[in-house]
């Protein structure tokens, strides 16, 4: 298995368990006490997960060497790229579109506790024996499988500022004028909110309906005894246990959210009014495909990816204050 | 006491019932638009049921798009990453959650690390790398990176194999002179179809539903998805504001997955609780 196997000689053996003291110590073992089969078990297995590691390799590591590479370097794929330092860097950080796009990122990062919210309203009413249940929780979960193009065509229509259904019902109900949803700059967001909230609610509720079910009803039975009352039962038995999935949600939630983009190319064509509607990667993306600033693009993406590892680390390193672990 | 709990339970029945109308109106909207003529789309108060309903506007982008072509397109990059994608991940998981071999844990780190990297960060040289194949506009470049196995995919199998496959099952395989392979095959595979037929149906929604890399592979009309086709419906193929067509495609782009859903939707929803709970 091992490419110095069979080799006796000391030096090339020490420099390779200095390498790769897990290997040095597989051969030890596997020369010594090590029959075939399981020899071959080894071979077999490494077989088995090639693929992916090809395809981690391919497709990941050398895509993101390649990519923080470009970062450095100006190149509009027909002309010989040019390494221009940290040009890009600069241009980035003095472009008011980048600081646009990154603003409304964050913005939409709102709609995560949003959701959260509704979410666990809805699962907790679900969570009853009811009849039906099973039935409502399709309901709210055809949204979340829905494709995001389609759903977005169809918020586009729902939006309409004249003819909208949404302005309709606002009118007839209030009496007033509803926004102009994604004409105006300070609606673009709050529309995208609202659309990710009804394409996304149904999935969080699933999620929490089955932490709601894994906790034991004894814990409610023995806080009635001590007499608590249902607010406080709320507040230190189902919140704290639900924890793990608020962590979820939410470290899934801003991923999602920074690599946001479909909804913002139907919706916000151009980056929307003032550039309101961009997120990051919409940026990346017409900074690549539009204007072929291959270099740069990457630079902004490497950005990104930094900024969601970040955050995520922060998360995970903060999560053990308050993710309830059994 | 029961009548209050009473009270309450047909409070939530209705409050319920009041959400399931906000999740559904507007997929019935929107397919009440797409069953009107042109002339009623705007009309005031705004009719739920359509009169008189017509199907002309199917016909219509039938007709103007080519979403056959879209719907194949889309069916063969499906079709293609979940046989072997699925094949391969099961592989891998099978090796990483029965057998021990140099580098493992090290191995399946680096995998997971890439579930960090966010696709901007890859999709620019993946790109490049691409058109110097010349892949571009094709569906390659959709097709081959699936084929490698999604990490995704060979962690839900790995939790699932870990608990289902008995070690004994195998060594039983084993000792009857089954190869590993063999054993695989016919003792891995049955045990985990549930988990395979719950990544299926969630890989579908997500090969079916992308669109940021099939918008910039594809270009010739004949030759894109069915998403991107219908997301360029209204600058290539319809005017803009003919939304009883537009309406027309989106139910076309969103029927195969609302039927997919409803065949496996105890798979979608269970799955989606375990990646839940045990991610």
């Amino acid at each position: 298995m091992l490419r110095w196997r069979g080799e006796d000689d000391g030096g090339t053996r020490l420099a390779a368990s200095l390498l790769f003291p897990a290997a040095a110590r597989e051969e030890k073992l596997m020369k010594n006490t090590t029959p075939g089969y399981r020899r071959k078990e080894i071979i077999w297995s490494l077989l088995f997960v090639t693929p992916p590691i090809l395809g981690f390799l391919i497709f990941g590591l050398a895509p993101l060497l390649t990519s923080f590479g470009l970062s450095f370097m100006s190149w509009d794929m027909f002309t010989p790229a040019k390494f221009t330092g940290t040009d890009n860097f600069q241009y980035m950080f003095a472009d008011e579109k980048f600081y646009k796009s990154l603003y409304n990122t964050f913005y939409l990062l709102l709609g995560i506790p949003l959701g959260m919210i509704i979410a666990l309203i809805l699962a907790i009413m679900m969570n009853r024996p009811l009849k039906g249940i099973s039935f409502f929780r399709t309901i709210y979960y055809i949204p979340v499988i829905s494709p995001i193009i389609a759903v977005s065509l169809l918020w586009q229509w729902l939006l309409n500022y004249d003819y909208g259904i949404i302005n309709e019902f606002i009118w007839n109900v209030f009496g007033v004028q509803g926004p102009n949803w994604l004409g105006d700059p300070n609606w673009v967001k709050p529309s995208f909110i609202l659309m990710g909230l009804w394409g996304g609610v149904g999935g969080t509720m699933v999620l929490y309906l089955a932490g709601l079910q894994g906790i034991p009803s004894s814990y409610y039975e023995a806080a009635q005894v001590d007499g608590a009352s249902r607010w406080h039962q709320f507040k230190h038995i189902t919140l704290p246990l639900l924890s793990p999935i608020h962590f979820y949600v939410v470290v899934m939630g801003i991923i999602g959210t920074f690599q946001s983009f479909s909804q913002m190319y139907i919706l916000a064509a151009d980056g929307g009014p003032e550039y309101s509607g961009a997120t990051i990667v919409y940026y990346i993306f017409q900074e690549a495909f539009k204007y072929f600033n291959m270099g740069y693009a990457s630079a902004v993406a490497w950005v990104l990816g930094i900024l969601i590892f970040i955050i995520t680390l922060f998360q995970f390193r903060f999560s053990k204050r308050w993710v309830y672990q059994e | 006491m029961v009548k209050q709990r009473r009270l309450i339970h047909s409070m939530i029945y209705i409050l319920l019932l009041a959400g399931s109308f906000i999740m559904l109106g507007p997929l019935v909207w929107t397919l009440s638009t797409s069953l009107k003529s042109q002339q009623h789309v705007f009309d005031i108060p705004p009719q739920w049921i359509p009169d008189p309903l017509t199907w002309l506007n199917y016909k219509d982008v039938w007709a103007k798009a080519p979403l056959l072509y879209g719907f194949m397109n889309s069916a063969i990059v499906v079709v293609t990453v979940l046989t072997i994608g699925l094949f391969v991940a099961a592989m891998a998981a099978y090796a990483f959650s029965k057998f021990d071999f140099p580098f493992k844990e090290g191995i399946f780190m680096a995998l997971l690390g890439t579930m960090m990297i966010p696709y901007s960060v890859v999709m620019i040289p993946q790109y490049i790398g691409f058109s110097e194949l010349g892949w571009v506009d094709t569906l390659l470049p959709l097709i081959v990176p699936g084929l490698f196995g999604n990490i995704v995919t060979i962690f839900f199998f790995r939790q699932f194999m870990q608990g289902s496959i008995p070690t004994d099952l195998i060594d039983a395989a084993k000792i009857d002179g089954c190869g590993y392979f063999r054993t695989f095959t016919t003792v891995a595979l049955p045990i985990v179809k549930p988990a395979i037929a719950a990544q299926a149906a969630l890989g579908f929604m997500g090969i079916w539903n992308d669109f940021m890399g099939p918008l910039i592979y594809l270009h010739t009309p004949e030759r894109q998805t069915i998403q991107v086709l219908i997301a360029s419906m209204q600058s290539n193929y319809i005017s803009t504001s003919n939304y009883p067509s537009l309406m027309a495609a989106s139910i076309v782009a969103l029927l195969p997955v609302v039927i997919v859903f409803f065949m496996a939707q105890r798979y979608f929803i269970e799955s989606l609780a375990i990646t839940g709970i045990k991610g």
